[in-house]
């Protein structure tokens, strides 16, 4: 049995999923969970419910918001002061920027973007993609410990019937050390929406879409379903999108519980982006596309049609 | 001032991966190898630099294997200035990478004002090596910068985080940025260019050169494979009018039964 | 015998070839439909040093050999054969000053194509006149202090946006070939008129036009060598000229294979994908063995340029075969795409349209066999 550490990020005060799909996984170890700043009890017990021992609020000057090195500086503080042989943390914008230098302080390993893993004799052996997708590894560590392993949003999925932890929070005392790159503001993106990477539905449009206006109708079907819209690099290329929206090789790549792909045709560089996608939709013209060999549900014909109909019917489904 | 921009060799992003038969990593005898396309951005933003300061010297620094058409080349002909190469395997992890690239950056006898590098490379995707480096040599970082700004020593950067916001970052050089697509636009290497960059000084190392033995390697792979196959999915046809609403219905309901995403 | 690129040669088609995937192939089809030239383009090719491989070093070009341009003009062409025909139109028209001009004169017209971006015509096709070059009707008389230049010419490349054209024409028609002469004329002389631009089948973006010359006054220090080497210097233009025309169908061939390639891959019918079929199988081999073949031809036609040997055989061979085989394989990348290909929404509509231009422009694949024959029997 494993000693492990799992960090968590907060998203407008609640622990993001990641954490939660971590915990579960991490069954049968002893885990506790590590926070900067203030929690609120009923997300201690969320965490509790997933297993958590200890909740430890790392707390000190300069916490105030993220910096690499001062959020490196304090959680390397307080992991010093236990004795973890794992430290597992969501691979979110935050965990990829931190946790190497985090690593680093201890000489230690990092094992990022895992998808699976098992903790056989409390030893780590993780599953990770490589090459945007196009083949998958086993990823296991060695070197000094604590070893450290970030975990792809949405890939483990939540574990069911757990054993509660006592979910002990307590403030811990730390020192964010000298920060020289700080954030001096936040530029909010036009659009509040979740960003691909994490997004659990996504809806993407191809080159068939035609033109920018178009992807008014997949923005209409994503409210109804809490989606976030990307595009395909046809479409991104065409100058429909900004590149921020690219799924795919030299884009985004995504791993969502429903990916509905609208008149992409399938390039190898796009399915190498999405195909990790739990639930694939596919809506085309040509019954030969590409995109219908990945796709779970595929529907032949015009996405011009289709989608309205599809948001339609979502929204009797919902209730909306 | 001197700049330093780590690039990597990776596979052309069209190359269909093929494991090897023992699993240990992929076929590579006939892959067409590019440099990292994130790195072009980190070189572009170099020569920006350079641009506005022409006393600036640009090395660039890459871990590897030789290559038929060795990355650095382009590099050295879009305007870099030197380069530096350490001989290595291609299935290195992060850890001695970065630690290769130290070496070889302390090997110039040069202080570094900033070091550039891409965000991240589309090989083995980990995105740790900018970082893993800025902790090594000490120094503070900024990942999946989008944005560049320089007024002497203070350098304000945007990074691009979850949902397209920014974090605005100031920080003084000596500082490590990881650079993604939309940081600039890169220029091509001209032909003159080409010309010119077989005459620069670009310098070799093994490992050992640089200190890094298999000592330091801290993450281990086996088992490369290609991702299981999904079974056949199930095809509907909703090119006819009248039957459309019906399939859509249908589809939405196996969503929601079926598959129990919505 | 050694048949690989140096990596010098590899460098330069990595980023030619980069610059024809980024900059080209995502605009060729807008430019076909619009038929619009492609002046930025153009410039951006010019300003990497793809544009005028001809010009020696010691006139300010890169100095690239025969090999070296026909390796820039397969890729160029792999981005868009009508594009490329405008780019390489400028080689055409510098080749002659190359071949034939004064230290001086490679001074005055060469130099300023490689400070700043300029655009040539080769003016050798009239309207009576396309493969009987040696009947050329327009005249270039002694005007005393300079000469003064008559006649039509016709299917002219670049004619619209060029900066300098090179003008053959006769002193005397009655001396044949032998009073067949070159001039170096600027667009801007009075008595120049240029033609609407020709609304062409295929390589739709290249400016084609006639141009008609009413007492054009040229300085007499333009004529290329003395009045009458005029055929002579035509004549070893197109010994170099041919690699580089015969390197563009290679181009045009390669991109219609690659893009056969992938969709066979991708495409099922029958359940499995085209690729399983032995009738596109046959096909696809078919244009692998043409591109190999051609590519052989060209290199060696450009080789044999760069060792100062008589290359008039094998350039004819490589010009007639490169094109042939690229009209036949891009007509069967139509055929592998089937309904899909003959749509414009694919891109292999454009590049058979493109194909058949090559076989007719620079000497038909006919003359080719002329010449071919010529030079096995005599």
């Amino acid at each position: 049995m494993a000693n492990v550490l799992v960090f968590t990020e907060l998203h407008d005060g609640h622990v993001k999923p990641v954490t939660l799909e971590i915990l579960g996984k991490l069954a049968g170890q002893t885990a506790d969970v590590a926070v900067i700043g203030d929690i609120a009890a009923d997300q201690v017990a969320t965490l509790a419910k997933c297993g958590a021992q200890n909740v430890h609020k790392l707390k000190g000057a300069n916490l105030d918001k993220y910096s690499p090195e001062g959020y490196a500086n304090a959680i390397a503080d307080f992991i010093k002061s236990k004795s973890y042989d794992y430290v597992f943390a969501g691979a979110t914008s935050m965990g990829k920027d931190l946790l190497p230098r985090l690593a680093t302080k201890f000489n230690a390993g990092l094992a990022s973007d895992v998808v699976n893993f098992t903790m056989d004799g409390g030893a780590f052996a993780g599953t990770r993609p490589l090459f945007a997708g196009k083949c998958l590894a086993k990823v296991e560590l060695t070197g000094p410990k604590p070893h450290f392993v970030s975990i792809r949003p949405n890939a483990l999925g939540m574990t069911e019937g757990l054993t509660a932890g006592a979910g002990n929070a307590a403030d811990v005392n730390t020192n964010a050390g000298e920060i020289r790159a700080v954030i001096k503001e936040i530029v909010k993106a036009a659009s509040a929406k979740v960003d691909l990477t994490e997004a659990n539905i996504i809806v993407t449009g191809g080159r068939a879409m035609k033109n920018a206006e178009n992807f008014k109708i997949l923005n209409d079907m994503a409210d109804v379903i809490g989606a976030t819209v990307g595009a395909s690099r046809a479409a991104v290329d065409s100058g429909f999108a900004p590149h921020a929206m690219q799924v795919g090789q030299t884009g985004k790549t995504v791993a969502p519980s429903l990916y509905i792909a609208c008149g992409v045709s399938g390039a190898i560089q796009h399915l190498a982006g999405m195909r990790t996608s739990k639930v694939i939709v596919a809506i085309n013209t040509d019954p030969d596309a590409p995109i219908f060999t990945k796709a779970d549900y595929g529907i032949v014909g015009d996405l011009f049609t289709i989608v309205p109909i599809l948001t339609e019917e979502f929204k009797k489904l919902l209730g909306k | 001032m001197n700049i330093f921009v780590c690039v990597k060799q990776v596979p052309d992003t069209e190359t269909k991966i093929t494991p090897t038969g023992d699993g240990s990593f992929i076929e590579t005898a006939s892959i067409k190898w590019i440099m990292n396309p994130y790195d072009e951005f980190a070189v572009e933003q170099a020569l920006l630099i350079k641009q506005a300061n022409p006393a600036a010297n640009v090395t660039v620094v890459r871990v590897g294997s030789k290559k038929d058409t060795e990355a650095l080349i382009p590099a050295l002909a879009m305007g870099a200035d030197e380069a530096a190469l350490v001989e290595a395997g291609d299935n290195l992890d992060s850890y001695s990478i970065a630690k290769a690239l130290k070496g070889a950056i302390e090997k110039t006898g040069k202080k570094p004002d900033i070091i550039l590098a891409g965000k991240q490379a589309i090989d083995d995707d980990c995105l740790q090596v900018p970082q893993i480096l800025a902790e090594m040599l000490g120094l503070p970082s900024v990942s999946v910068i989008v944005g560049f700004e320089m007024n002497g020593a203070a350098v304000k950067v945007k990074r691009e985080v979850e949902g397209g916001a920014l974090e605005v970052y100031e920080v003084s050089t000596p500082v490590v940025l990881a650079c993604n697509k939309g940081l600039n636009t890169p220029r091509y290497p001209s032909l003159p260019g080409l010309m010119k960059a077989k005459k620069k000084p670009m310098a070799t190392y093994s490992l050992s050169d640089v200190g890094v033995s298999e000592a330091d390697r801290r993450v281990k792979y086996s088992g490369f494979r290609l991702p299981p196959e999904k079974p056949a999915g199930k095809k509907f046809d909703a090119t006819d009018a009248a039957k459309q609403k019906d399939v859509v219905g249908q589809v939405v309901g196996l969503l929601r039964t079926e598959a129990k995403v919505i | 015998m050694d048949f690989s690129l140096s990596a010098e040669q590899r460098e330069i088609r990595e980023l030619a070839l980069k610059f024809a995937k980024n900059e080209m192939i995502p605009h060729a089809q807008e430019y076909d439909e619009h038929g619009k030239f492609p002046t930025e383009i153009f410039k951006k090719a010019w300003e990497l040093g793809l544009i005028n491989a001809c010009i020696p070093a010691e006139y300010g070009g890169a100095g690239f050999s025969a090999i070296d341009g026909v390796i820039i003009g397969e890729a160029l062409a792999y981005g868009c054969m009508g594009m490329n025909t405008s780019f390489m139109a400028n080689d055409l028209a510098l080749l002659p000053i190359v071949i034939g001009g004064s230290d001086e004169q490679k001074k005055r017209f060469l130099t300023p194509f490689t400070q700043e971006f300029k655009i040539a015509s080769f003016c050798l096709t009239e309207p009576g006149n396309g493969s009987d070059a040696g009947g050329i009707k327009t005249q270039i008389k002694d005007g005393g202090d300079h000469w003064i230049v008559n006649g039509e010419k016709m299917w002219i490349t670049n004619a619209g946006y060029a900066d300098l054209f090179v003008v053959y024409g006769t002193i005397d028609p009655n001396l044949k070939h032998k009073g067949i002469s070159a001039v170096v004329v600027d667009p801007k002389t009075p008595g120049i008129e240029i033609g609407k631009k020709e609304d062409k089948m295929g390589h739709r973006s290249s400016d084609t036009r006639g141009i008609r010359f009413n007492n054009v006054k040229v300085p007499k220090e333009n004529m290329l060598g003395k009045p009458g080497d005029g055929w002579n210097i035509a004549m070893s233009t197109l010994d170099h000229s041919r690699p580089l025309v015969a390197s563009s169908a290679l181009g045009g061939a390669q991109r219609a294979m690659d893009l056969s390639v992938h969709y066979a891959k991708e495409r099922n019918q029958f359940g499995v994908p085209l690729a399983k079929h032995q009738a596109i199988q046959f096909m696809i081999a078919e244009m692998g063995m043409k591109i190999e073949a051609a590519r052989l031809l060209v290199y060696k036609s450009a080789w044999l340029c760069d060792q100062g040997i008589r290359n008039t055989e094998i350039a004819s061979y490589a010009k007639a075969f490169a094109s042939d085989s690229c009209m036949q394989i891009t007509t069967d990348a139509v055929q592998i795409y089937g309904g899909y290909g003959y749509s414009k929404e694919y891109p292999v509509e454009k590049l058979m349209r493109d194909a058949k231009l090559i076989q007719i422009y620079e000497g038909t694949s006919q003359i080719q066999r002329l010449v071919m024959a010529r030079e096995i029997l005599k």
